[in-house]
């Protein structure tokens, strides 16, 4: 079974974003960029899928701007086995991504999607599900753990009463929760020969979508500075002073 | 022919070690540093993401690396503790030098199980009473059919006790360097002993004791390269050994950097914090532009010993004498900014200071950097 794992390149998560000064984004030039971490949990899960003899080959696959590529070398290091690059300047959507997702998927044919449950740039959340919905295939997000037997899947998602399990007919989209597994490092080796593997590099002019964005971004700006609090003396002035915020 | 920054690979690789050392070595270095303990599983988890064997050929388990690599994983793992990625740099001298100048065997039986770290390395050259001399160095192995009977003690031999395998410079023939040779002993060979793990300043995570041999037979398979190699082979693995101890006082004294900055913004003193002090920021300014100096100088070092340029044995010796002073400062400096914390243990300063010391110290003294440049420079 081929497994495509779409990945996507964020502003790293050590990073302190700041809103560039004319209010339009997040400043990204010379800030450090990796793999978004969901993304990187579901290309684990497909070498685990792969070393347990359920996928015979993973397949990842990006869009973004050319330096976005590196995420793809960076996959191929963990142990993917081919990498599809859609390259574009222009800013996606997440209804963007999925179109051409699933003009990748029509050629490709996995018997499994694995996607990160949201990127944590735009915090979107939506992709994994549009892709679904415009293939009509089965979906279970928020994974925590994946089991695939065969052409059926099933998966344990975490809910805020405590554990669902959901089974799936395969082909389906698996989106990734942060407790599914810890990604591993990548070897010496491997970091060295994920340089000289091909990328397979198209445009999304290629699949005949328009990705145009559909949204408009009116305004970019910093959450507000949160403001200092106050010491109270004792439990009688806490109490009032609760009761006069109207919280009590 | 500088590297003014590093290539893709090379910043992948940084992360990766970085990453490594974050979360398997540095929440728990002071806990190994306070119970002297030798993490040996952390060090075959580091093995098996190649690092163990990090300029070793690919064939048998290596990583294929050069030395420009192996110094900015050296730097990223000492961050996390400079005692644990020292002792993993002695382990990498061991297990090339098998690889540079073992026999086919000796190449495909030791140095894929090195790789793997199912082995620990050691190396031993120092002598009680012959360090910085080391062509006088008196341990004998004398030939006897088929076997060395090697006869002697080695001093300060990091990882001694806990290693399989050591790298031992022995005399064979006469007086003098030509008349050493390198054996490989391995632990469980009779009239193998070991001292008591030395009370030690810093490096407390590898133990160092004294190595005894007494009447070891040593199969004459053993001889790594010709008989009257061991003094050249000892020497090649020390100008690489310099750039890794350069690398780790690097790796510490940043460490020691960015945690004095942290340090800063959140202690305050007389109203305000206390990076807002000019005096005190200066003193980070030059810290970090002497760090930057040494690890452009250290890369350019590499670089030369990677591509054997005529002068790379004095350029590595420039490098290690100069990182290893500034490591040590930067790391002392820290600990002043830090006051009374930074002498404390939970800090993890105090920790750093101590382990830097001894990298003015060893892979031949800063003193016996400045003869090595010297000579190069002025003729014997």
């Amino acid at each position: 079974m081929k497994v495509l794992v779409p990945i996507k390149q964020v502003i790293d998560a050590n990073v302190r974003p700041r809103v560039k000064a004319d209010g339009t984004g997040v400043d990204l030039a010379n800030v450090k960029l990796s793999i978004n971490p969901f993304c990187e949990i579901a290309v684990e899960e497909a070498i685990r899928l792969k070393e347990k003899g359920k996928a015979s080959e993973i397949v990842v696959v990006s869009i973004g701007p050319a330096k976005a590529q590196e995420i793809i070398r960076s996959a191929y290091a963990l142990g993917a086995d081919r990498g599809l690059f859609v390259e574009t300047e222009e800013r996606v959507e997440p209804l963007a991504v999925a179109k051409v997702l699933q003009a990748i998927i029509a050629a490709e044919q996995p018997g499994l999607v694995i996607l990160g449950k949201q990127a944590i740039d735009d915090d979107s959340n939506q992709t994994g599900q549009m892709l679904a919905g415009l293939l009509g295939w089965p979906q279970a997000t928020f994974a925590s753990k994946l089991e695939v037997d065969g052409d059926r899947a099933t998966v344990t998602r975490e809910v805020d009463g405590g554990l669902e399990t959901l089974a799936l007919t395969l082909p389906a989209i698996v989106t990734t929760d942060l407790r599914l597994n810890n990604p591993r490092y990548p070897t010496l080796p491997n970091i060295m020969k994920a340089k000289k593997k091909a990328i397979d590099v198209k445009k999304p002019e290629d699949f005949g979508i328009d990705i145009t964005p559909r949204l408009k971004v009116l305004k970019v700006s910093e959450p507000p500075a949160r403001k200092p609090g106050i010491k109270v003396a004792s439990a009688e002035e806490l109490v009032k002073d609760l009761k006069a915020a109207g919280v009590l | 022919m500088t590297h003014w920054q590093l290539t893709e690979e090379q910043g992948a690789i940084e992360e990766m070690a970085r990453s490594f050392g974050e979360e398997h070595i540095a929440p728990y270095a002071l806990e190994w540093d306070e119970k002297k303990h030798f993490p040996h599983d952390t060090l075959r988890h580091a093995a098996n993401l190649g690092m163990a064997g990090i300029y070793v050929d690919e064939d048998i388990g290596g990583s294929g690396l050069k030395r420009i690599d192996a110094v900015v994983i050296f730097e990223a793992l000492a961050k996390a503790c400079p005692s644990t990625a020292a002792f993993l740099s002695i382990h990498n001298m061991v297990a090339w030098m098998i690889a540079s100048y073992g026999a086919p065997a000796q190449r495909t039986e030791w140095v894929p199980r090195l790789c793997r770290m199912d082995w620990v390395g050691s190396y031993c050259l120092t002598e009680p009473s012959v360090g910085s001399d080391a062509a006088a160095l008196r341990t004998r192995a004398v030939r006897d059919g088929d076997y060395f009977i090697v006869n002697g003690t080695k001093q300060f031999i990091s990882g001694a006790g806990s290693s399989d395998v050591y790298i031992v410079m022995a005399r064979t023939g006469a007086e003098g360097p030509k008349g050493i040779s390198a054996l490989v002993i391995f632990k469980d060979m009779e009239g193998v002993s070991f001292g008591s793990n030395e009370r030690k300043m810093g490096w407390n995570t590898q133990p160092t004791r004294t190595v005894n041999f007494d009447n070891v037979a040593v199969p004459v398979s053993h001889l790594l390269g010709a008989e009257g190699d061991g003094f050249k082979i000892a020497m090649a693995g020390l100008d690489g050994g310099r750039l890794n101890i350069a690398a780790c006082s690097i790796g510490g004294a940043q460490s020691a950097l960015d945690k004095s900055i942290r340090y800063m913004s959140e202690r305050s003193a007389f109203g305000s914090t206390l990076d807002r002090f000019q005096a005190l920021q200066f003193r980070i300014a030059d810290m970090a532009t002497d760090l930057a100096a040494a690890r452009i100088f250290l890369h350019h070092a590499a670089h030369m010993l990677d591509e054997k340029l005529p002068d790379a044995t004095m350029t590595c010796a420039m490098a290690k004498r100069f990182a290893t002073d500034i490591g040590f400062s930067v790391a002392n400096e820290a600990l002043q900014l830090h006051g009374g914390y930074g002498y404390l243990a939970e800090y993890g300063i105090e920790k750093i200071v101590r382990d830097l010391r001894v990298h003015q110290i060893l892979e031949g003294t800063n003193e016996i950097m400045r003869v090595i440049i010297a000579r190069a420079l002025l003729g014997r």
